[in-house]
């Protein structure tokens, strides 16, 4: 499998092959994050834009640093000095930034299927950091990378997918990633922040926190998005932690041995509570540096370095 | 001129055989089937049908013509050229432009620019409130003097229930049919496509049907209240057809359109955020489709129109979420209805002449007639082939956009001669 020169749209449409592809090229990229000088020459001459038309510090950081430890040229370009701001379509963003020879192209952006759009408009491999309330697929990979580490498999595992369903990008990824390597998914959330139709996904769908989690080998914690919250979706913070909020409390219903991750970042006794995020079944840290590795894996493989 | 040996279907005078059709002076003089013939007389044009179907012409009652304010997307000339391309002699355009045709100036202007074009004839929709704004009835009176055949405020749908329900009393009155795209906004803001899985997969916020379905059922109601003609725009649903059903057996003067799209295709071809397929009402599901098609065969959906909406590509070429609504329709929309609802024989050709010429002529009650080949009326004549195939190629379109969802499709049926007055506007 060669996956030099194609795009990283989404996760649903990515096949397990490609999915091992990745994450075993990630592990053995984990190992130069652990050397005292991460600094390889792999994608020396090599630029990569980042494009992102929303705030973020994880993910553009992570892409970043991916790009200058294997020695890529890194531009990031935000919305606030994009072209977007005197009117200049994404089309035309694109084909700029192809003409200034950009080799790969990170775009995070608030409107589902723009990766898709440009990835049509341009030659260049374009990489999805997150569209809309579509998908985020280096969250879903890392998050499998981290679970395939901490558990050796990830088939046969049962992932709860926990929280405001309906917007999340993460909750859209992990679902097809899950699923394709042999995991089963349940999303659980308040029935107004779960999509339509979800019980059409291949998941199995809560309303019940307890019922939800009960015998699950993961919780996936997804970040509250106050600022996605438009209309009445529940009636106070306060009663979506009672009913919804992941303590040491409600993960009493998990196996013993339950791994909890949440994408980050935190609203701390919100979603999760502050004693959960601490503990050491939650992988919350783990899996920043394992998105550093999966973005590595993935420049690396669309680049078409060798 | 005489049209010699075409299959001649004119359902307004129950006619379907093979026979000759004179015009003369701008009317059909005479229609002979049988063993009566008309002969040519001296020097008289004589075309050949042989294999085609001669109709009334068919009309479209919902298009976009962007005239006055976008006329890079589409003018009334090259409307009317594209409308008459698709075998249509006439059309209704809606009024929202800019400025709006809320007033009779306006009116007067399109039906100038229309008659210099010298292709399909094009008659206003008339605003049905000022600015389209919902908030004070325009002129529908002096509209309605200015040539308006109908009043509509179109896609910003009357959100206000007492205000509908004075619109169409006042409508009423002046015996002006009320269109309306029936949509609860409340439901729908921020949606781009119809509401279900394919919307969650990819992401993008729905429009639910529903919100669809109460509007059609509270103006059914204020039709019965008021006994206004309500004339449902571009049907998407199974449930709004079932309500049209239960408006009619109320007795409400209800009519409704379906647009070709919505028997054709499912939210299924938004699939890799196609803005082409991108419209408003969005295009739903497999069992609509099937709802579509069974209601305009069991009359409940009255005719069909296109809704053309033309847009630049540039204005396509963006962002899903904020892409324009619609799509173009007046040059395919024959084929459409030959490929997907004669030939599996879900329909007549007698039906779909009835659905695309009768009806919309006698839902708008168009001046000097249209839709049936009576002699003594006006000669809007379309002649097609039912049998042509040919690949939707939008680049060859007469209409100034390209922006459809059947592009690359094989279709069958296409229209060969258009004739508007007696004087031919359309050659293949």
């Amino acid at each position: 499998m060669n996956l030099a020169g194609t795009d990283l749209l989404d996760q649903e449409g990515l096949s397990a092959d490609a999915i091992d592809l990745i994450l075993d090229t990630a592990a053995s990229f984990a190992d130069i994050l652990r050397r005292p000088v991460k600094k390889v020459p792999t994608l020396r001459g090599k630029s990569v834009v980042t494009l992102f038309y929303e705030n973020s510090t994880r993910t553009r950081t992570s892409f970043e640093a991916a790009g200058k430890y294997m020695s890529a040229d890194v531009i990031n370009i935000s919305g606030s000095t994009s072209s977007a701001t005197k009117g200049e379509s994404l089309r035309d963003t694109f084909l700029t930034l192809q003409a200034l020879t950009a080799d790969l192209v990170v775009m995070r952006t608030p409107h589902s299927g723009a990766c898709h759009q440009a990835a049509e408009w341009v030659d260049v491999p374009v990489v999805n950091a997150g569209d809309g309330m579509h998908e985020h697929p280096t969250q879903g990979l890392l998050d499998l990378l981290t679970l395939r580490e901490a558990k050796g498999h990830l088939d046969g595992l049962t992932v709860a997918i926990v929280g405001d369903i309906a917007h999340s990008r993460v909750a859209r990824s992990n679902l097809w990633g899950l699923t394709r390597m042999g995991a089963t998914v349940r999303l659980v959330g308040p029935s107004t922040l779960l999509p339509p139709d979800a019980d059409r996904l291949p998941v199995e769908v809560y309303t019940d926190l307890r019922a939800g989690l009960e015998g699950v080998d993961v919780v996936n914690v997804l970040r509250l998005q106050l600022e996605r919250q438009s209309s009445a979706r529940f009636p106070t913070a306060r009663e979506y932690s009672r009913l919804f909020g992941v303590t040491p409390d409600t993960l009493k219903a998990a196996k013993p041995d339950v791994l909890v991750l949440h994408p980050g970042p935190m609203n701390r006794g919100l979603e999760i509570s502050a004693d959960v995020a601490d503990a050491p079944h939650a992988l919350i840290e783990r899996q920043v540096t394992n998105g550093v590795a999966v973005r590595m894996a993935v420049l690396y493989l669309l680049l078409g370095a060798s | 001129m005489i049209l010699t040996n075409g299959r001649i279907i004119d359902p307004a005078n129950k006619l379907d055989s093979v026979g000759d059709v004179r015009v003369e002076n701008g009317v059909v003089r005479a229609v002979a089937t049988g063993a009566e013939r008309l002969e040519a007389q001296g020097g008289e044009r004589v075309i050949d049908c042989a294999g085609k179907v001669v109709c009334p012409g068919l009309i479209d009652i919902h298009v976009h013509f962007r005239e006055p304010g976008h006329e890079y997307k589409e003018d009334i000339a090259s409307g009317a050229r594209a409308a008459a391309a698709g075998g249509f002699t006439a059309v209704a355009c809606m009024p929202n432009t800019n400025p709006v045709l809320d007033s009779a100036g306006l009116l007067r202007d399109i039906k100038a620019k229309a008659e210099a074009a010298r292709a399909a004839r094009v008659y206003p929709i008339g605003a049905l409130s000022k600015g389209m704004a919902n908030k004070e009835l325009a002129e529908m009176g002096d509209l309605k003097d200015a040539g308006a055949v109908a009043v509509s405020d179109d896609a910003f749908s009357v959100q206000d229930a007492e205000f509908m329900r004075r619109a169409m009393e006042y409508a009423g009155m002046l015996d002006l049919p009320v269109l309306l795209h029936c949509e609860d906004a409340s439901l729908t803001e921020g949606g781009a496509m119809n509401e279900g899985y394919t919307a969650t997969v990819l992401g993008i916020k729905g429009l639910p049907r529903e919100a669809y379905e109460m509007d059609v059922a509270r103006n059914i109601l204020l039709s019965l209240l008021t006994g206004c003609h309500l004339h449902v725009l571009h049907v998407s649903t199974a449930r709004e057809v079932e309500l049209i059903r239960w408006g009619k057996a109320q007795g409400a003067r209800v009519t409704a359109e379906t647009a070709p799209h919505y028997w054709c295709l499912t939210d299924e071809a938004c699939r890799n955020y196609n803005t082409d397929a991108k419209m408003n009402p969005p295009l739903r599901t497999a069992n609509d489709c099937e709802a579509m098609v069974a209601g305009l065969a069991d009359g409940t959906l009255d005719c069909i129109a296109t809704d053309h909406a033309p847009h630049a590509a540039y204005e396509k070429q963006v962002e899903f979420i904020g892409a324009p609504f619609g799509i173009v329709g007046v040059e395919t929309s024959l084929a459409l209805g030959i490929t997907h609802l004669v030939k599996p024989g879900r329909l007549s050709l007698t039906d779909l002449v009835r659905l695309m010429s009768t009806a919309p002529a006698k839902i708008l009650n168009l001046p000097g007639g249209g839709g049936a080949l009576t002699p003594g009326t006006p000669a809007d004549i379309t002649v097609f082939d039912p049998d042509a195939g040919w690949t939707v190629e939008p680049e060859k379109f007469l209409s100034k956009s390209h922006n459809t969802p059947f592009k690359g499709h094989e279709l069958t049926g296409r229209a060969v001669l258009t004739i508007v007055g007696g004087e031919v506007v359309y050659t293949a």
